[in-house]
């Protein structure tokens, strides 16, 4: 199977998964309402709280942005694990097996497509953080490279959920299992709140926690800063946030794209 | 039967798969000769689906080879797999895509270019009756639509072997039909077909030779016909007018046939194997009309192939079919 076959037979797939999302706009609301809720939750329920006294909380809510576009992004994820466990469950898996094609392609085709998904659910999220009083302070080319770096964590996320799908024996179990895992990687983070403020264990995990990593280098890249008076994050991994970030997404594609793969081989469907 | 054949489009030869402690498939053999319409009939849970699993390079066989369009399952599997199509028994479409965007994906995926994918999509649409549902979701086709449109799929890169698992199955009578037909001229263009079924009166009218398998191994094998001699004789089957008097008829059928007879009392019905045709059936009505048994219906018929597998597995497929659920 050689690599010009591999990228156009991921290319045909890609195309198809798109328009299975653009036959079913529903998504959207699903993809949408949801971070929309946190944006709201966190900006005025905790944000007085958690922001720190003085404030109007707009320190908080510029602060919040990013963190909430790397969860919303992360949550995508599980998109992929539920494409593939229906696909598995209505054949075409096994459609897909029995042609002539590249399987990497099967599943680096589900992965981009997702990140199509993520775009569209981005520019959602940046017209609410501006509706709050979210601006943008950097310069455009840092800002490109932002939203870059929360696309390249989405789809290195997006390769675990590939393989959590296609280890799940139903739809259903892909639903839960693609989401229970995104709870303490988007909360044990600075994504909500400062991450010096996380007790002893828990403030070591969100040190080295590659989505704190994340937010931190997409924060930096907005120039969007901690709410006056806040701890600034030190250590290796926050003082090297973009390349840490890039580098944990790398490891991450590296460990699931063979153990996607390895699985698609041995899937049956029934 | 020409078992022993270099030439064989799909030549399978001690097929053994195992789930657990459960044999699937305990060493089967088959051979289908090119251009031929082999039937591989079973119940449920016959192994059927694990032969086909096998054959189209989806599941590796325990033991045992196979060879399908001269390339080997095990060693070559990208080669089989630019030789055959395969149409499974769960109409494999992609419900959010319309008819002919299934058929380019499919063209796309084979390794086509664009155009030729385009083409050859329109070409098969047409072919099956597909043209004005072409550009609807496929999510609104009619189960018969839908089976028609993933054996096209099967067709997209004009396959030298084509396996159909189960074509038929869940399709309403007509819808039955419509497929029947449109299988039966994708054999006389030549092509070489192993299709598995339930039904045996769908292997009497699409196969050229007939394997059937039951818990994993080939039990009989033959043409249609070589499998009804096999039983020998005729069925003799009549309907009296009282349930009471099935006792009596099944007692007669018992004197004048060969085995035991098989009563129903439901249809107040009863029949039974008799290898001296017309006479046995005088003999019959003579014994029951001294003992006073009303017939209301008497008829002498060949076995079909339902009477075949009773024969050869002591259950009915539909019994069968029932017990596996």
């Amino acid at each position: 199977m050689n690599v010009t076959k591999m990228f156009s037979d991921a290319g045909v797939v890609t195309w198809r998964n798109v328009m299975n999302v653009r036959r079913n706009p529903e998504w959207l609301l699903g993809a949408t309402a949801f971070p929309i809720m946190f944006v709201l939750m966190f900006a005025y329920v905790f944000g007085g709280a958690i922001g720190g006294p003085g404030a109007d909380g707009g320190e908080y809510r510029e602060f919040l942005i990013a963190g909430i576009f790397a969860q919303t992004v992360a949550f995508n994820s599980s998109y992929t694990v539920i494409g593939f466990a229906s696909d598995l469950q209505k054949g075409i898996i096994d459609r897909f097996r029995a042609l002539p094609m590249s399987r990497l392609a099967v599943i680096l085709g589900r992965t981009t497509a997702d990140q199509v998904l993520s775009v569209v659910v981005l520019v959602v999220m940046s017209i609410c953080g501006l509706l709050i009083g979210w601006r943008i302070r950097g310069s455009v080319v840092d800002a490109v490279l932002g939203y870059l770096m929360i696309l390249l964590f989405a789809f290195a996320l997006s390769w675990v959920g590939a393989y959590i799908g296609l280890i799940s024996r139903s739809v259903e179990v892909a639903n839960s299992a693609g989401l229970i895992w995104m709870f303490p990687l988007t909360f044990i983070s600075s994504a909500f709140v400062p991450q010096e403020s996380l007790p002893g264990v828990l403030g070591s995990i969100a040190d080295w926690n590659p989505f704190t990593a994340a937010v931190n280098a997409t924060r930096d890249l907005f120039g969007n800063s901690s709410p006056a008076g806040w701890p600034e994050p030190s250590g290796w991994p926050a003082e090297n946030a973009a390349l840490y970030a890039v580098l944990s997404c790398v490891v991450i594609i590296a460990i699931f794209a063979p153990l996607a793969t390895a699985q698609y081989r041995k899937v049956a469907s029934k | 039967m020409s078992g022993i054949n270099g030439q064989a489009a799909v030549s399978a030869r001690g097929l053994a798969k195992s789930y657990g402690s459960t044999r699937a498939l305990d060493g089967v053999d088959l051979d289908v000769q090119p251009g031929r319409v082999l039937g591989l009939l079973g119940p449920n849970g016959a192994g059927k689906t694990t032969t086909v699993r096998i054959l189209t390079t989806l599941l590796k066989p325990d033991a045992g080879t196979a060879v399908v369009a001269g390339h080997d399952v095990v060693a070559e599997p990208d080669a089989v797999r630019r030789s055959i199509g395969l149409s499974g028994q769960y109409a494999a479409v992609d419900e959010n895509l319309t008819g002919f965007e299934n058929l380019y994906l499919v063209g796309r995926l084979y390794g086509k270019k664009k155009a030729a994918a385009r083409t050859r999509a329109r070409e098969l649409l047409t072919r099956f009756q597909l043209e004005e549902a072409a550009d609807r979701p496929s999510k609104g086709y009619s189960g018969g639509m839908r089976r028609r449109l993933d054996l096209a799929g099967a067709l997209v890169a004009e396959p030298a072997v084509v396996i159909l698992d189960e074509p038929t199955t869940g399709l309403d009578p007509r819808g039955r039909i419509e497929m029947w037909e449109v299988i039966k001229e994708l054999v006389a263009d030549g092509t070489t077909v192993l299709l598995t079924t339930q039904y045996l009166e769908e292997a009497d009218h699409l196969a050229d030779s007939i394997v059937v398998i039951d818990k994993g191994k080939v039990i009989a094998r033959g043409t249609a016909d070589e499998l009804k001699s096999q039983i020998g004789g005729e069925r003799l089957e009549l309907v009296v007018s009282e349930p009471a008097e099935l006792v009596a008829a099944a007692d007669v059928l018992g004197q004048v046939g060969v085995g035991e007879p098989a009563v129903d009392e439901h249809t107040r019905r009863a029949d039974v194997l008799v290898d001296t045709g017309p006479k046995a059936l005088v003999e019959a009505l003579r014994l029951l009309d001294a003992r006073g048994v009303v017939v209301q219906d008497v008829a002498l018929h060949r076995p079909t192939l339902d009477d075949v597998f009773l024969s050869l597995t002591g259950h009915a497929t539909t019994q069968a079919e029932e017990v596996s659920r």
